[in-house]
C-alpha cells in the first residue's frame, strides 16, 4: 500500500509553525525574565537605640548598589532591595529573613544584624540554602568556628579576634610603657561582648603579661543607665579599662563616666570609638581615647576612601559607620562575584566569591579578599589610635599588621579547637 | 558572685558614699516615673501601661528646648510642663475613654499608643539615637565625700526628686485639692455628688503623673542617650517598683525605688552577674510575703 501526499499544510510544516510561534509568543516571556530584578532580602535594625546603625547600613548598601545597577546589574539583572525592620531581636530577625525568601522571593540575603540576630539568621540560611552574607556582626565564631560553617554564608565584617589582635599589642605597648598593670572591663553582655573581650584580653596579656584584670563589668545590651556600672569601675581603681560597648550605649556610657571624670582617673581603650555615630553624637566627647579605626574617612589615607565617604556624606548628609563599610563592601563583592560567575544564582556566586580578591577603598593595601577557607573578610584596614573631639577625630592612626594578624589567628583557632 | 568586693565595700567609707549615692541616683529616676504611675493606679484604677512614653517624650522636649535656647532651666521646665499637657490631652481625649473597662481593654490601649507615640517621635526626631550634653555648670570635677565620688549634677538630680517626693506628699496630704484627689480615689461617686468635678481630677492628676515622668526624662537627657522607645525599660523597672511599694502608694513609690537603686547598687559589686535577676527576686520575697507591696492597702 502506497500513502498518498494529502493537499494542504503538512505535518511538518506545521510543527515548524507551531514551534515558530511558541518561539514568538515565547520571547518576551524570555526576555521579561531576564530583564526581571534579583530581589535581595535585608533584615537589620531600623528602631530602637541602634537604629542609626541599621539606617546606615541600608545607606552603605544602597550607595552601592546604584552604581551596580547603573552597570547594568547582577548578570543583567537589576537589583532590589527588600529592607526590613529586625527591631534588633534575635526571633524577629530570623522571622523576618525567612519571610523575605519565601515570601518575598528574595534570592540572595544580606544579613546586617548585630551579632545578637546574625546567628538567627544564619540558621534560616542554614536551613532554606539561601546565599546569605552577614555584614555587621564581628563575633569571630560566626565563621571561625567549624561547626558554624555552611557553604552559603559568608561574613563582610570586621572579626573581633582580629581587632583584638592589633588592639590587643597596640594596648600592650602602651601599658608596658606606662606601667599600667591593672585594667577592668566593661562590655556588653552577648556574643560579641563577651568575645571580643575575652580575645582582647588574651592578646594584652600575651604581649604585656604582667597585666591583670581586676574588675569585670557586663552591662547588658541596651542598658539604659551605666551608674553603678561607672561607679563599680571607679572602686576597682584599675589603671585602665577596656570597652566594647558601641552606638547608643557607648554614648550614654561616655555621657555618664564623664560626669565622674572616669576618663581623667585611667586610660581607655574604647575598641568602636572611632565611629562617626559615637564620635559626632557624643557632645563632650574626652580627648586621649584609645580605639580601633571603624569608620573613618581619613584612615585609610587614600583618595579612594575619602572619595566614598563624601561621596556618602553627599548623599545622605552625614558621615558613614563601620556598619556602612561593610555592607557596601557585601554589595561590591556581589557585583564581582556576580560578574565572575556571569550568574546571579546563589551556589554560582559563593563559589566565585571564595577567595575572590576586590579593588576596595577600605583595604590595608587597597583590596579586600573574600577568604575561601573560613569564608570572612580579610586585609580590610585596620588600626588604633587616640581621639581628638573635633574632625579628624583620631589624627593619627599605627596600622595593624595582617601578616602577624594571620600568624596569630591561626594560633588562636588551634586553641579553640577550630583546625 | 563576690563577695569579697560586697564586704571590702561596706567596710570602705568611700565605697559606701559612692554606691550609697549611685543608689540614690537610680532610684530617685526611678521614684519620678514610678509615682506618676502608682498615683494615676491611686486615683483613676487604671494601669497605665503608656506612662514610659512620657518619661521619653520629657527627655525629648528637654533636648529640643535646650538646643533652642541653651538654658538648662527652661530645658527642665519644658520637659515637665510639655509632658503635663501632653498627658492632659491624651487622658481627656482617650484614656477617659476606657475608665471602667476590662483591665485588658486598658492594658491593650495603653500599649497601643506605646507604639504609636514610638513612632511619633521616630517621625519628629528621627530614629538616631540623640545625645543632649550634659550643661557647661555641671561640666565640673566631682565631689569627694569621705573619699567617695559624687558628681554634682547627681545631687542636682536626687535633690529635685526629693523636693518632687515632699511637695506631692503634702499636697496630698495637707493641701484641699489633695484631700479632694484622695476623696477622689476612695470615693469618687461621693465626690461628684457634691458638685466636685471629677473628670477635672482625673485629667489633672494625669497631667501631674505624666509631668513628673517628663521632669525625669528631662534630668535624665544630659546622661542617657535618647532614642524611641527608651521609655520602655524605664517602664518595666517602674512597674517593679510600684508593685513592691504597694500600688497607689506615694511613699511605697518612694522606699520602693530606692530600695531598687540600692539593690542594683551594691549588687553589681557582689552579684555582678544577677543584679537584674536580684531585683526581680526582691519583688518575689516582697510579693510572696505580703502580696499588696509594702505600702499597699488590702482592697476589700
Amino acid at each position: 500500500m502506497t500513502r498518498t501526499r494529502k493537499p494542504g499544510v503538512s505535518r511538518r510544516a506545521t510543527l515548524a509553525m507551531m514551534g515558530a510561534g511558541a518561539v514568538t509568543f515565547a520571547t518576551p516571556w524570555v526576555a521579561r525574565a531576564q530583564a526581571k530584578t534579583i530581589k535581595v532580602g535585608m533584615p537589620t535594625i531600623l528602631s530602637g537605640r541602634v537604629a542609626q546603625l541599621g539606617t546606615s547600613s541600608r545607606n552603605g548598601v544602597m550607595l552601592e548598589v546604584e552604581k551596580v545597577n547603573a552597570a547594568g546589574g547582577l548578570a543583567g539583572r537589576q537589583v532590589e532591595m527588600v529592607i526590613r525592620d529586625s527591631k534588633g531581636q534575635p526571633q524577629e530577625a530570623a522571622r523576618v529573613s525567612r519571610e523575605l525568601v519565601n515570601t518575598d522571593g528574595c534570592e540572595l540575603l544580606i544579613d546586617a544584624e548585630a551579632s545578637s540576630g546574625a546567628f538567627a539568621v544564619h540558621e534560616v540560611a542554614r536551613d532554606l540554602g539561601v546565599l546569605c552574607l552577614h555584614t555587621n556582626s564581628e563575633t569571630s565564631a560566626l565563621t571561625a568556628d567549624p561547626k558554624q560553617h555552611i557553604p552559603n554564608a559568608f561574613r563582610t565584617a570586621r572579626q573581633g579576634v582580629h581587632d583584638s589582635i592589633v588592639g590587643g599589642s597596640y594596648a600592650a605597648a602602651i601599658a608596658k610603657a606606662k606601667g599600667l598593670k591593672k585594667w577592668a572591663t566593661c562590655s556588653p553582655d552577648y556574643a560579641y561582648g563577651r568575645d571580643t573581650t575575652g580575645e582582647y584580653v588574651t592578646y594584652l596579656k600575651r604581649f604585656a603579661p604582667d597585666v591583670e584584670i581586676i574588675s569585670e563589668s557586663w552591662p547588658k545590651l541596651f542598658q539604659p543607665d551605666y551608674t553603678e556600672v561607672v561607679t563599680k569601675i571607679l572602686q576597682a581603681k584599675p589603671q585602665a579599662l577596656y570597652s566594647c560597648l558601641w552606638g547608643g550605649d557607648l554614648t550614654s556610657y561616655i555621657d555618664q563616666a564623664n560626669i565622674y571624670a572616669l576618663f581623667s582617673q585611667m586610660e581607655v581603650f574604647a575598641v568602636n570609638m572611632a565611629d562617626y555615630t559615637a564620635l559626632t553624637v557624643v557632645k563632650n566627647l574626652p580627648k586621649g581615647i584609645h580605639s580601633g579605626n571603624r569608620y573613618i574617612k581619613t584612615y585609610p589615607a587614600t583618595s579612594e576612601n575619602a572619595a566614598w565617604g563624601d561621596a556618602y556624606k553627599a548623599k545622605y548628609n552625614e558621615y558613614p559607620t563601620n556598619w556602612s563599610w561593610e555592607n557596601a563592601t557585601a554589595i561590591m563583592l556581589l557585583a564581582e562575584a556576580s560578574k565572575k560567575a556571569n550568574s546571579v544564582d546563589g551556589k554560582k556566586i559563593a563559589e566565585a566569591l571564595r577567595g575572590l580578591k576586590i579593588k576596595s577603598p577600605f583595604g590595608a593595601d587597597g583590596t579586600v579578599t573574600m577568604r575561601a577557607e573560613d569564608q570572612t573578610l580579610v586585609g580590610y584596614a585596620i588600626g588604633w589610635g587616640t581621639t581628638i573631639p573635633q574632625e579628624p577625630y583620631v589624627p593619627q592612626v599605627q596600622a595593624g599588621d595582617w601578616k602577624t594578624i594571620f600568624e596569630l589567628e591561626a594560633e588562636w583557632k588551634k586553641t579553640k579547637g577550630y583546625t | 558572685m563576690d563577695l569579697d568586693a560586697l564586704t571590702g565595700c561596706l567596710a570602705s567609707s568611700a565605697c559606701l558614699v559612692t554606691q550609697t549615692t549611685s543608689g540614690f541616683i537610680i532610684g530617685m529616676l526611678l521614684f519620678l516615673v514610678a509615682v506618676g504611675l502608682t498615683l494615676i493606679f491611686g486615683v483613676l484604677k487604671v494601669v497605665n501601661f503608656s506612662h514610659g512614653a512620657f518619661y521619653m517624650f520629657g527627655a525629648y522636649f528637654a533636648m529640643t528646648a535646650y538646643q533652642y535656647t541653651g538654658s538648662f532651666a527652661l530645658a527642665m521646665l519644658c520637659g515637665a510642663a510639655g509632658t503635663a499637657l501632653l498627658g492632659l490631652i491624651f487622658e481627656r481625649v482617650f484614656m477617659s475613654r476606657v475608665y471602667g473597662s476590662d483591665v485588658l481593654m486598658q492594658l491593650l490601649v495603653c500599649y497601643a499608643f506605646v507604639l504609636i507615640f514610638d513612632d511619633v517621635v521616630r517621625m519628629i526626631w528621627g530614629q538616631e539615637f540623640k545625645s543632649m550634653g550634659m550643661p557647661a555648670a555641671f561640666q565640673v570635677a566631682p565631689l569627694f565625700i569621705a573619699g567617695g565620688v559624687v558628681p554634682p549634677y547627681y545631687l542636682l538630680l536626687i535633690g529635685v526628686a526629693l523636693v518632687a517626693a515632699v511637695i506631692l506628699g503634702l499636697g496630698l496630704a495637707r493641701t484641699r485639692i489633695g484631700k479632694v484627689i484622695r476623696a477622689a480615689a476612695h470615693n469618687p461617686g461621693m465626690v461628684s455628688a457634691l458638685g466636685i468635678n471629677t473628670g477635672l481630677i482625673y485629667g489633672g492628676v494625669f497631667a501631674l503623673g505624666g509631668m513628673l515622668a517628663g521632669l525625669a526624662g528631662a534630668l535624665a537627657a544630659p546622661v542617657r542617650s535618647l532614642t524611641p522607645g527608651m521609655g520602655f525599660s524605664v517602664l518595666i523597672e517602674s512597674f517593679i517598683v510600684t508593685v513592691i511599694g504597694g500600688m497607689g502608694s506615694i511613699l511605697g513609690a518612694l522606699i520602693g525605688a530606692i530600695l531598687i537603686g540600692m539593690i542594683r547598687s551594691f549588687g553589681s559589686l557582689g552579684f555582678p552577674l544577677f543584679t537584674e535577676g536580684l531585683m526581680y527576686l526582691f519583688m518575689v520575697i516582697v510579693l510572696v510575703s505580703r502580696p499588696t507591696g509594702l505600702f499597699g492597702k488590702e482592697v476589700a
